[in-house]
């Protein structure tokens, strides 16, 4: 069983949380093109890397992010997104 | 002892001729290259040579042939989708199939067992519904059929499965068949080559020669090939080799496990599968098992496999045929599929000229290898996309009309 740390919680089964993909800024709605809102919506940096991705400890409901190597499954760390701790 | 077999061991050159050609060195320049040597692009190399006479071309492959997504399925062949697109495109594929053992003259193991697709809930089975009336539009055999066409077709099934998600019906494909998957990839492979195709195994692709727009060559592990097409069919790989060309898809990768049990007498004529209790089970010509779940719930680039989805899928097939908890699990394995948003493949023309896409195959992809083959090496003589995969471009996201496949596998609705 693979173990993740959860900010709130410690560590804890992966089969506790809850992937929600790669922390990706939104463009602003009412300003954005709509090729803009396509690539947002759309289009994902599929390629292996290291990447802050939302998670989230579903008994806890607790969201937080890990920075995680999509190429060796290792997570390097998980913290609370900037002002939500 | 058969005197051949004498004069092969004593015969100090190879008497046999080998499946495929060893080429020592790459030529500078190939007509096409095609990146990846698996079921898709093996395929697409044996119909340009075959049908469209253009043999001067290369398949690259990091690996060895078939070692990808082609060897790691679960070999279930279907038409039985949702989509108008999908049926049609699906159901070509299906015919393809038929001929394949004559056309290759090896045998595929290809055998045709009955497809059922469970239903638990009144939404699933409403489902079920319209895949088989959009399927009979389209002249496919899908029809709904109750509890007790299961039964006798696969009688050890525990209908009420444990208790809690009673199965109420099914979507009987009658065309669905199992073939050998590596054997696809070997007989593609094979008849490409006899047909002047090189293929060169342990060649990775380390770089895409874009020059204005348009494809100039591919820089590989053994040189550099000046070309100005180039085909990527690379499943899970595909992200990386979308990175060095610049190009944006939606494609994200996410393993997919699978697992064989030990060999037991025959017992399981159809293939089962079932979207709520994410398993797939069919017995092969040697006895094992063949099962597989859902996908791995996070993105990852590596094939690792987990106890978690050995727990998990048994949990779920003892709940189906509950007397199989003696059996043993004897292997498991992954497979990294390309996922798309709407569960439907990216191929045909990108937004750089000469680079040709046949992606986002996720978990339904084996089925579809011939007709990938046929309608990617039209796409690459003709430079406009076959009829058959208008619906399935790279365009449709930035129009946002999606193609919408919920008959995809391992998908749950």
């Amino acid at each position: 069983m693979k173990i993740l740390t959860c900010p709130l919680n410690g560590p804890r089964p992966v089969s506790e949380f809850f992937y929600w993909g790669e922390v990706r800024p939104m463009p602003d709605p009412a300003a954005a093109s709509d090729d803009e809102w396509a690539d947002y919506v759309f289009n994902r940096n599929g390629a292996p890397g290291v990447k802050r991705e939302w998670w989230c400890h579903t008994p806890s409901n607790t969201w937080f992010i890990a920075e995680r190597d999509t190429e060796k499954d290792l997570v390097l760390k998980t913290y609370f997104y900037p002002g939500e701790e | 002892m058969p005197w051949r077999l004498l004069r092969f061991a004593l015969n100090k050159k190879h008497p046999e001729p080998r499946m495929f050609t060893h080429h020592e060195k790459l030529k500078s320049s190939y007509d096409v290259v095609i990146i990846g040597g698996g079921g898709h692009g093996l395929a697409a190399a044996y119909y340009l040579a075959r049908d469209h006479g253009i043999t001067n071309v290369c398949v690259l492959e990091k690996g060895y042939i078939g070692g990808g997504n082609t060897g790691r399925n679960t070999t279930i062949i279907r038409s039985n989708y949702l989509t108008p697109e999908g049926v049609k495109f699906y159901d070509e594929s299906v015919n393809l199939w038929q001929d394949l053992s004559t056309d290759f003259d090896l045998n595929l193991f290809y055998a045709n067992r009955g497809h059922f697709t469970l239903a638990h809930t009144d939404s699933a089975l409403r489902t079920m519904r319209w895949r088989a009336e959009v399927n009979k539009h389209y002249g496919v055999n899908s029809e709904v059929v109750g509890p007790e066409v299961v039964k006798e077709a696969a009688p050890m099934i525990d209908l009420s499965c444990a208790g809690h998600a009673p199965i109420l019906g099914a979507l009987y494909h009658a065309p669905g068949s199992v073939a050998r998957h590596d054997a696809v990839a070997w007989g593609y492979g094979r008849g490409a080559d006899q047909r002047g195709v090189e293929i060169h195994q342990q060649t990775e692709v380390l770089g895409i020669d874009v020059q204005g727009g348009k494809v100039r060559g591919v820089q590989t592990s053994r040189g550099y090939i000046a070309t100005n097409k180039v085909l990527c069919a690379v499943a899970g790989s595909t992200p990386r080799i979308l990175k060095m060309v610049d190009v944006k898809t939606p494609i994200y990768i996410h393993p997919l496990q699978a697992m064989v049990s030990e060999p037991v007498k025959p017992w399981l004529d159809p293939i089962l599968v079932s979207g709520s209790l994410h398993v797939y089970i069919s017995q092969s010509a040697r006895g094992e098992l063949v099962m597989g779940a859902s996908l791995d719930p996070y993105e990852l680039h590596g094939t690792r496999s987990t106890l978690d989805f050995v727990e998990g899928l048994s949990t779920h097939m003892l709940e189906m045929f509950p007397f199989l908890s003696k059996v043993k699990v004897m292997r498991q394995w992954a497979g990294m599929a390309d996922m798309t948003p709407d569960f439907a493949p990216i191929m045909g023309m990108t937004p750089v000229e000469g680079f040709y896409l046949d992606s986002g195959w996720g978990t339904w992809g084996f089925k579809a290898t011939p007709v990938c083959g046929k309608t990617m090496s039209h796409t690459l003589v003709n430079d406009t996309p076959h009829p058959l995969i208008t619906g399935f471009s790279l365009d449709r996201f930035r129009n946002f009309a999606l193609t919408g496949e919920k008959g995809a596998a391992s998908v749950g609705h």
